[in-house]
């Protein structure tokens, strides 16, 4: 599946997406946040308040419990602040 | 006549009367339209801002404002709804967002002109990246968006 990040999560982590093959025991948001943080130095910063990070699935506001079976792209990104 | 319905994200600037022209040319059915612009402030509390950069999700963002616009007209009688989110790098007295709503009487649009801006706040994934004299940063989210934005399920 395709993961994107975007704002400081993007910058933390130094890219702005990538392809992923996580592990069948991933099947949450959480578990995939748990995941990505073990990644690496430039993840667990992205990912150390894992509470603060909103995330998508196909382009829709999820849930941290929300389970990732199925999706085609997946965004982390912190709170958003437009408008 | 269901309602038109026009969404953008543009890097360039809009022009608040040429689009509100746009929105009504030819019809007859709209009595009243409001238009909420946000602009980009030269402080922020005490401290002087240079720019903003808004950075978005391309797909998701459109796709947000488009659910947005939709549940403001199952909500309220609109006749036309436009939304244009600008992107890229921004200075003081600036535009940001513009947001049109038509309808036949004043309180649908100043209603949904009001749900949909604390909705976009919240929801629509845009994120803003501050100048300032100390060097720059991401603005932090802040509650009271939230709080608005929650305001309109309560019935």
């Amino acid at each position: 599946m395709k993961v994107k990040y975007f704002a400081w999560v993007r910058e933390r982590i130094g890219k702005s997406e990538e392809t992923i093959e996580p592990p069948t025991n991933v099947r949450t948001v959480d578990d995939l946040i748990a995941w990505l943080a073990g990644r690496g130095e430039t993840y667990a910063h992205a990912f150390e308040r894992p509470r603060v990070i909103r995330a998508a699935i196909d382009h829709a506001h999820v849930k941290s419990d929300a389970v990732i079976s199925g999706a085609r792209e997946i965004a982390f990104f912190p709170p958003m602040t437009g408008g | 006549m269901a309602a038109a319905v026009t969404i953008r994200i543009q890097q360039a600037d809009f022009d608040i009367g040429r689009e509100i022209a746009a929105m009504t040319k030819g019809r007859t059915d709209i009595g009243a339209v409001v238009s909420f612009s946000g602009i980009c402030r030269g402080t922020e509390g005490d401290d002087a801002i240079a720019a903003l950069t808004l950075e978005h999700y391309p797909g998701m963002a459109e796709a947000e404002i488009a659910r947005h616009a939709e549940t403001a007209t199952a909500r309220w009688p609109l006749t036309a709804v436009t939304v244009i989110h600008r992107v890229g790098r921004i200075t003081p007295g600036e535009n940001i967002v513009l947001v049109l709503t038509a309808s036949a009487h004043r309180q649908a649009a100043f209603a949904a002109a009001a749900f949909l801006m604390d909705y976009l706040k919240a929801n629509a994934p845009f994120w803003k990246r501050e100048e300032g004299a100390a060097g720059t940063g991401w603005v932090d989210a802040r509650s009271h968006d939230d709080d608005a934005a929650a305001r309109w399920t309560k019935s």
